[in-house]
């Protein structure tokens, strides 16, 4: 589950539509702090220069009168505000001369130094200077609080060279500095808190979006996907019955309801060419049937007609003679009936109560079996569920069989027995194949041989140079398989297709008993099914079985105390033309049955003992 | 050569070549059978016979081969092909081959009596005809239908009218092998056809009654009843106003592909 999540349709778009949140708020968050960053920085900035232009201007009389101890008190006033970091005054030469701080008078600034480079870059200094070079950031340790440090110049004046200090010569244009420094400890502090809030936010907007965006995706995309990919496993695994429930109006809603339509036609397509196929083979039967009743036909009616026109003046014989030839006319008509409905008409299947046609099948036979002095013991269960057949040919078989089962009553008044219940099975023992096919397409069921009477899966088995076949048993689990190669303690072989000679072999995976080598058959419609080739083990998996799980189906028996089958011919008794009752029989009774049988996807099995009795098992599944 | 026999019946039955002996030898004709192609084939080498009665479904060669090699063999004995396969198709394709006609199994001794005695005839009519040099084919047999008509072997007729029905009747010829004719009998309005089975019986005066085997398939939706009363009509004027009936055809294409056309009489 967890593996198969990255190949999610709904899981690639959350991630896409996820990523896609993250990068942009990313963006939008790291340039709004960048900007906060800025405008505060700015804001700092223009507040020191704010100040610095407060006491130069404040200290500017004081100066010009040369009151240094009133300088002192100013600055040391200003500078023992705490958000201020340091109010110094410096010389033209670098010594301070005023400083908030007082142990810090006298000394001499390298002119190197941060502060003074701005203006003493070259050696000579420039007098005029820009507000935005005056400031500068910087650390007094490297693990202290940033700092904000604004120059301010103060310019020569009039006074500044004509009172009576003099204290400065005219020619000098600037004569100090005021050093100003704030310290950015507070504004850093609201800078993280900002770009947390905006963290914050980013954070949990992404997570809301993915959530939402989460939510629709899978209730829009991944469970409708699910649903139509579990649906086209269904279709693909041979169940065309299988219907997508309504998914909505949107794209999605339409997908689903033309890919019901699309397995409607499918399943429509499948039976009408199951049909044709019966209808063929149906018409053959008939077609044979016709001829060979024809010949004796024309015998009885020809001279019948011959006499009829002889005997006039006998009018008893005349009389007789005419229902001969009336009858045979009819006979005549049902063969051609027989034959018109194998040309035209399709078997028409509904749904019918299976057992009301086992009891019309006693009436019809009754009479005729009471005439041999046998007596019909039926055991049915009324509640069966109506299953979907052919009433017509369901009553077919059980004539057939219950003639059958009378014809093989010798002497000894004996009993036939009828009985029907409803069973749960699992596919094992029912679930045949009837076509399997290499990776190129060959069908490798064959007819010529027969596993109790089912055609058998012929594969090749090349090993050490020789080769030989296996006859793999087409039923679920019955491993009654044939093997023509020793396959036991022979680790390299090849499987390959009779025909083509592409590989069966399992590329991955052996047999999960024995380790050894698989065959893998692909049954159209159906899915794979693997075989173990190794004759002692006999493991094997049909996936499409497994999945169908137990069904329901209707057994009937016929039973008859009867003389019984000789073994050796028991596999053969459902073939065409096998017959036992010499001229008495076609040989196609039990064909038939078992073509109608299995054309109502059931089964039909035999199990008999000379001497004792036949019973014929059919299963049919109600659904 | 000896002396003509009547009948060859070629059938791997016995039964129905006794029945056709029986039928036959009642009627004063002498019958030889075959139980298989090859000896049928033999004995028409060696000895004449007026009319040929033979099976398609034989071992190793069947119906249809006997017929080719007649051909080949430019014999001019008429054949009447019986079968207990009988479906359209082998109807059409025997009296398209020159069969001149085509009789179901099983059947009575009247119809075969009937068939036989309109071989019989045919056989004489053929005899009396001279044949045009090279046209040693038994389908052949001139046949005076009228340009537009399509015909079944040498005996039916069809004529698809502007409406799209088509009307149906018998040729000249078959009328002479029945003449003179005593009786029509349809069967009811409505009822489906199918080509190549009988659909109309016509009696004639020697107590022989004749099926009419359909040209194309269809439903009936109108009977001639000016022959109910006045049936010599047929002997008169067989292809016009003595069509039989009007059908409307199925699958008139496919239908008229398994037709030989009047054109080529004329």
């Amino acid at each position: 589950m967890v593996r198969q999540l990255p190949r999610k349709i709904g899981f690639k778009l959350i991630v896409v539509v996820g990523l896609t949140t993250i990068v942009t708020i990313g963006i939008y968050s790291y340039f709004n702090i960048k900007t906060q960053r800025e405008n505060l920085l700015a804001e700092v900035a223009r507040h020191a220069m704010q100040l610095s232009e407060t006491v130069r201007n404040g200290t500017r009389y004081d100066m010009l009168l040369n009151q240094r101890e009133r300088i002192h008190i100013i600055i040391n006033d200003i500078g023992s505000d705490p958000a201020i970091g340091e109010v110094r005054v410096l010389n033209k030469e670098g010594a301070i001369i005023y400083s908030s701080r007082t142990e810090s008078i006298g000394r001499m600034v390298d002119k190197r130094a941060e502060a003074c480079y701005v203006c003493h870059a070259e050696d000579k200094p420039i007098e005029a200077l820009p507000t935005s070079g005056r400031t500068r950031i910087f650390r007094l340790h490297p693990d202290s609080a940033r700092m904000l440090g604004v120059i301010n110049p103060i310019y020569s004046e009039r006074s500044c060279w004509d009172a009576s200090c003099h204290a400065h010569s005219k020619q000098q244009r600037v004569l100090g500095v005021l050093d100003v420094t704030i310290s950015l400890a507070d504004v850093e502090e609201r800078i993280r808190s900002s770009a947390f809030e905006v963290g914050i936010f980013a954070v949990s907007t992404i997570f809301v979006a993915s959530l939402i965006i989460g939510f629709f995706v899978n209730r829009w995309v991944g469970k409708p996907v699910g649903v139509l990919l579990n649906a086209t496993k269904q279709v693909g695994s041979g169940n065309l019955s299988y219907t997508v429930p309504d998914l909505g109006e949107d794209d999605i809603g339409t997908l689903a309801q033309s890919f019901n339509t699309m397995t409607m036609k499918l399943s429509e397509a499948r039976l009408q060419l199951f049909q044709s196929d019966k209808m063929a083979s149906l018409g053959r039967l008939a077609a044979g049937i016709a001829h060979e009743i024809n010949n004796p036909l024309t015998g009885v009616l020809t001279y019948s007609s011959f006499l009829l026109k002889r005997t006039e003046q006998n009018p008893d014989l005349h009389d007789d003679l005419k229902v001969v030839v009336r009858e045979t006319i009819r006979s005549r008509e049902i063969v051609k009936s027989l034959l018109d409905f194998a040309r035209q008409s399709i078997p028409k299947k509904s749904l019918s109560d299976l057992t009301e046609i086992i009891q019309r099948s006693i009436t019809v036979v009754e009479h005729q079996l009471s005439l041999k002095g046998l007596k019909i013991v039926s055991n049915l269960t009324p509640q069966l569920p109506k299953i979907t057949l052919d009433p017509n040919q369901m009553q077919q078989v059980f004539v057939n069989l219950l003639l059958n089962a009378a014809d093989a009553i010798e002497n000894d008044p004996g009993t036939l027995t009828i009985d029907c219940r409803m069973l749960r099975l699992p596919p094992q023992g029912i679930t045949q194949i009837k076509t399997a096919r290499c990776p190129k397409g060959d069908d490798l069921v064959t007819s010529t041989f027969k596993i109790e009477g089912d055609p058998s899966i012929r594969v090749k088995v090349r090993r050490n140079g020789d080769t030989g076949f296996i006859m793999l048993d087409p039923v679920y689990g019955r491993n009654h398989h044939h093997f023509e190669v020793d396959t036991e303690n022979v680790d390299t072989m090849e499987i390959l297709c009779p025909d083509c000679n592409a590989s069966l072999m399992a590329e991955a995976g052996r047999c999960v008993v024995c380790r050894g080598p698989l065959c893998v058959l692909a049954v159209p419609s159906q899915g794979e099914v693997e075989f173990c080739v190794k004759r002692t083990c006999g493991w094997q998996r049909w996936l499409f079985a497994d999945s169908a799980g137990k069904k329901e189906h209707v057994e009937v028996r016929v039973a008859d105390t009867g003389i019984g089958i000789p073994k050796e011919d028991l596999p053969r008794i459902f073939e065409p033309f096998f017959t036992t009752k010499g001229q008495k029989g076609t040989g196609l009774g039990l064909a038939v049955i078992w073509g109608i049988i299995d054309n109502h996807g059931g089964t039909i099995s035999v199990e008999s003992e000379v001497g004792v009795g036949t019973t014929f098992k059919i299963r049919l599944p109600l659904q | 050569m000896s002396k003509p026999i009547d009948i060859l019946v070629i059938d791997d039955e016995q039964v129905v070549g006794d029945a056709i002996s029986l039928v036959c030898k009642a009627e004063g004709l002498n019958v030889d059978t075959a139980m298989d192609a090859r000896t049928g084939l033999e004995k028409l080498e060696r000895n004449t016979y007026r009319l040929i009665v033979c099976d398609i479904m034989l071992p190793e060669m069947n119906g249809f081969h006997i017929l080719d090699a007649l051909k080949r063999a430019s014999v001019l004995t008429p054949l009447i092909m019986i079968t207990g396969f009988s479906t359209m198709q082998n109807a059409v394709y025997s009296l398209k081959n020159g069969a001149i006609h085509f009789v179901p199994k099983p059947f009575t001794a009247e119809e075969l009596e009937s068939a036989i005695h309109r071989g019989l005839r045919y056989g004489e009519l053929r005899r009396d005809n001279i044949l045009p040099k090279g046209e040693e084919d038994l389908s052949k047999m001139p046949v005076r239908c009228p340009v537009e008509y399509y015909r079944l072997g040498n005996s039916s007729w069809v004529f698809i009218a502007e409406n799209g029905s088509g009307l149906v009747g018998v040729t000249d010829l078959f009328v002479k092998t029945i003449a003179p004719i005593r009786e029509v009998r349809y069967c009811g309005l409505d009822s489906e056809v199918t080509q190549g089975t009988a659909c109309v019986k016509i009696a004639s005066k020697d107590d022989l009654v004749h099926d009419v085997l359909s040209p194309l398939s269809g439903r009936i939706i109108e009977t001639n009843n000016a022959l109910l009363s006045n049936p010599e009509m047929l002997e008169k004027d067989p292809y016009f106003a003595a069509w039989l009936y009007r059908i409307i055809p199925t699958e008139v294409a496919h239908g008229l592909e398994q037709l030989t056309s009047c054109l080529g009489n004329h």
